[in-house]
């Protein structure tokens, strides 16, 4: 018997259908958007990551291990939300593609989240704190240096772009 | 199977509703116990019981003589606290090694206290600290030392419908300081194959212990203290000689085991080495702290 969750994703109030033990990465998933995935199931990959908002601010988490009707009332961001409208890509989605951190793209989404809650917090990280920022999320292709620099770049770019 | 979710706005409602159920109930904070339980059908509750809509469960508060943490507070929201960093240092450092961003920016530090792993890396620092519980039950409410707490490997004396509602760490008199070590393969994602806290309070001069707690972490079937260690300590000056045998002797009194892991013998090794790093690191907090 499915329920009703009322939420906000990539800005759009949305009305969810969900059984009472969907993840919000399950009721995602059933609207279409594909870019949060099931890697592991277990908040171990990080594919699952995804940005929420709610009355303790804003924050990412595995949407594996979060109850769809947790994010009653809440704000949600997936990769899909990402790009600006006029489809134009954020500076962290171009950095990925510019430095070789895609291979088979299955971590991408996640790690780009991660990345833009860390430089939404530190616009300046070293090495060890971008790759602190994205220990919660596993790449098998890469071996994680081109996804670093990736995200030092962007956020080298996205300070420029904010003076 | 599935299960029925509710959302109360009060601890009182909360308690309600779980002893209402006729079917089995559970509480939800963060999830990321419950949630991979049932998952794996480890855990099959009739009712969700989701805590994370009540105002001010997650308030952290201090005053003169202690710091009260809400069983609310995030992982992440306790990891970036100033005043956990300044006061508690070494539940700091346990924060900050813990699983990922995504997990601590909803696991709670009371769900990692209840769930009572012996792996459980807030145990040994808050067992250092010597803080206490607060646990909420339809009788009323109760108090205890969080070295009282534990029953077993992922079994604690809490009775069915106790909520943890917060923590309450007292605020050391003289100069303290602290550390924790998380021994583990992986930087991040990983469990402890050994944790490993040391509190020590000093008298004025900076040197001699006045009391030590030292506590550990897969080292037996709950988290543990060392007595004995502590004792060698007490009144003792603080040296790598002195943290030596402070080391040994935790090595000696746990009760480490051999797992999939890692080796008995390897963890008391742990224990030994790391008992004196993080001696040492607690004398130069507290001589850093009583300086500032």
């Amino acid at each position: 018997m499915k329920i009703p969750v009322n939420l906000k994703i990539n800005g759009d109030p949305v009305e969810l259908m969900v059984e009472p033990d969907w993840s919000l990465l399950a009721a995602l998933r059933t609207m279409g958007l594909f870019g949060a995935r099931e890697g592991c199931g277990a908040g171990e990959c990080g594919a699952c990551t995804v940005i929420l908002q709610d009355q303790r601010g804003q924050r990412t988490v595995n949407s594996c291990l979060l109850l769809a009707q947790e994010a009653e009332g809440a704000e949600v961001t997936t990769i899909e939300g990402l790009a600006n409208g006029a489809g134009g890509l954020h500076p962290i989605q171009q950095a990925f593609i510019d430095h070789g951190a895609v291979q088979c793209g299955f971590c991408t989404p996640g790690m780009i989240l991660s990345a833009k809650a860390l430089l939404d917090e530190n616009q300046d990280p070293d090495e060890m704190e971008v790759r602190a920022g994205i220990a919660g999320n596993l790449c098998r292709c890469t071996g994680y240096n081109q996804i670093v620099e990736a995200v030092l770049a962007a956020a080298e770019k996205m300070k420029e772009g904010s003076s | 199977m599935s299960f029925t979710y509710a959302r109360p706005r009060s601890l009182e409602e909360a308690l309600d509703l779980f002893a209402q159920a006729r079917e089995k109930a559970a509480y939800l904070a963060g999830g990321t116990d419950l949630l991979l339980k049932y998952r794996k059908k480890e855990a099959a509750p009739g009712l969700v019981i989701s805590l994370n809509h009540i105002p001010g469960f997650d308030l952290v508060e201090e005053d003169d003589r202690e710091v009260r943490v809400g069983a609310g507070a995030t992982l992440r929201v306790l990891e970036r606290s100033a005043l956990i960093a300044a006061r508690f240092p070494i539940l700091t450092d346990a924060l900050k090694h813990m699983a990922s961003v995504q997990i601590r920016n909803a696991a709670t530090m009371a769900g990692n206290v209840v769930n009572a792993a012996p792996s459980a890396d807030t145990a040994p620092p808050l067992l250092a600290l010597g803080a206490e519980v607060v646990l909420l039950g339809k009788e009323g409410e109760r108090r205890m030392a969080l070295k009282d707490f534990f029953a077993g490997p992922s079994r604690t004396v809490m009775t069915p419908g106790e909520i943890l509602t917060r923590f309450i760490i007292r605020k050391p008199a003289g100069p303290a300081g602290g550390g924790y070590a998380k021994v583990s393969r992986r930087k991040a994602m990983d469990l402890a194959l050994v944790g490993v806290a040391v509190q020590l309070e000093l008298e004025d001069d900076l040197a001699t212990c006045a009391r030590a707690r030292i506590a550990l972490g897969v080292a037996g079937p709950t988290p543990i203290r060392s007595p004995e260690a502590e004792e060698v300590l007490k009144g003792a000056a603080v040296n790598p000689e002195s943290l030596a045998r402070a080391g040994n002797l935790a090595a000696q009194e746990s009760s480490c085991r051999d797992s999939l892991r890692g080796e008995a013998w390897y963890r008391r090794e742990m224990i030994r080495v790391y008992v004196r790093r993080m001696g040492l690191l607690a004398l130069k907090r507290a001589r850093e702290a009583s300086t500032s």
